[in-house]
């Protein structure tokens, strides 16, 4: 496949699963592991977790992923296009309603789309830690660190930076 | 004072300075940074008005924060204002996270780079389960089968099916729809 034509298709499933990530980049994770990993081939699950710690790493918005993806696969370019691929759609549909929002407030329909989309979002986003666990988790140290996050996470407001170090290191030393 | 007074309208280069502001702070998602910077810090929303705004960009599909930069700019400059926020959120988080792509690629198979990013990538997997959990807290306090059930199914399709996101969603979103009775 030529670098344009993996670029194109690339952008083009990007922009297209920017209109679909109701809830976040978090919520299509899986297509995008679905399609890079194991539709085309362009990258293996070790290395779509690994540019997932480096995004989650990394300060700014979730969505930075997608700019590593896009870096692995088709360098500078790839990060660029990529990441404006999946902002823009969804940018151009709130600058849109932000327009209209004051018309079309509290009209029922939203609470039912709100309800009905709601417990798809969670599912997606148990799907995301489903697959990174999946992949993340190959030994029993590697499940516990998971757990306990998850765990501070909830009952905790500290700062998650705080837990991806303690990762890193515990990582480094070999425990996990 | 109403919080569209001229005194707290900002401009370009604030939209674009305040959304950096955010960027660099948000280790693990912006929007609580989000929040801090455009109610308390620099007074452009009140506080009703930034969960109202923000509703509305967690109803869109999109990356959230990316949605509520493009919401607040817009708000306040129109398209150019838009644009100054987006920028100022993504322009250091994109360079950042490119500068560090071009290692990965270089060190990533240091054996010592590996096992660190091994440890994020757990703890990361365990983060995300606990904002599903969060998520799912209010759903299931409701004890609504309906809510269980499509969440399951979501799960299902996409983890053990591996079917297509778009193909789950057209058809399990509208069936959710059609059977809510509950307002959110």
């Amino acid at each position: 496949m030529k670098p344009g034509d993996v670029l194109g298709l690339l952008c083009l499933h990007f922009a297209g699963l920017s209109l679909l990530a109701f809830g976040g980049a978090s919520a299509v994770i899986p297509e995008m592991f679905r399609f890079v990993v194991e539709t085309e081939h362009w990258m293996s699950a070790r290395e779509f977790t690994d540019l997932f710690a480096i995004g989650q790493a990394a300060p700014g918005p979730n969505v930075l992923i997608v700019t590593l993806l896009g870096w692995h696969v088709a360098g500078l370019a790839g990060a660029l296009l990529a990441t404006l691929a999946f902002s823009i759609p969804g940018a151009v549909l709130a600058y849109g309603v932000t327009r209209v929002w004051q018309r079309l407030r509290n009209a029922a329909w939203q609470a039912r789309f709100k309800a009905g989309l709601a417990p798809i979002t969670v599912g997606l986003i148990a799907a995301t830690a489903t697959i990174l666990a999946g992949t993340a988790n190959q030994t029993l140290t590697a499940m516990a660190v998971t757990a306990v996050s998850a765990c501070i996470a909830l009952h905790t407001s500290l700062n998650p930076l705080w837990l991806l170090a303690a990762g890193a290191a515990l990582g480094m030393l070999g425990v996990v | 004072m109403k919080p569209s007074d001229r005194a707290t309208r900002p401009t370009l280069a604030e939209l674009f300075a305040g959304f950096l502001t955010i960027s660099l702070q948000a280790f693990g998602g912006a929007l609580p940074w989000a929040r801090r910077e455009i109610v308390e810090k620099r007074g452009w929303l009140g506080a009703d008005e930034f969960t109202d705004l923000l509703g509305l960009c967690q109803f869109l599909p999109g990356p959230n924060v990316g949605n509520l930069s493009v919401a607040v700019g817009a708000r306040f400059r129109g398209v150019p204002g838009a644009i100054a926020a987006f920028l100022g959120l993504y322009a250091i988080p994109v360079a950042i996270v490119i500068a560090l792509g071009a290692l990965y690629d270089r060190y990533g198979n240091v054996a010592l780079l590996r096992d660190a990013l091994g440890g994020i990538a757990a703890v990361a997997a365990g983060l995300i389960a606990a904002m599903a959990l969060k998520m799912a807290q209010p759903l299931l306090a409701r004890r609504s089968l309906r809510a269980l059930a499509f969440l399951l199914l979501t799960l299902g399709s996409i983890t053990l099916l591996h079917l297509p996101l778009a193909l789950v969603m057209a058809v399990l979103t509208p069936l959710s729809i059609l059977l809510a009775k509950e307002a959110a």
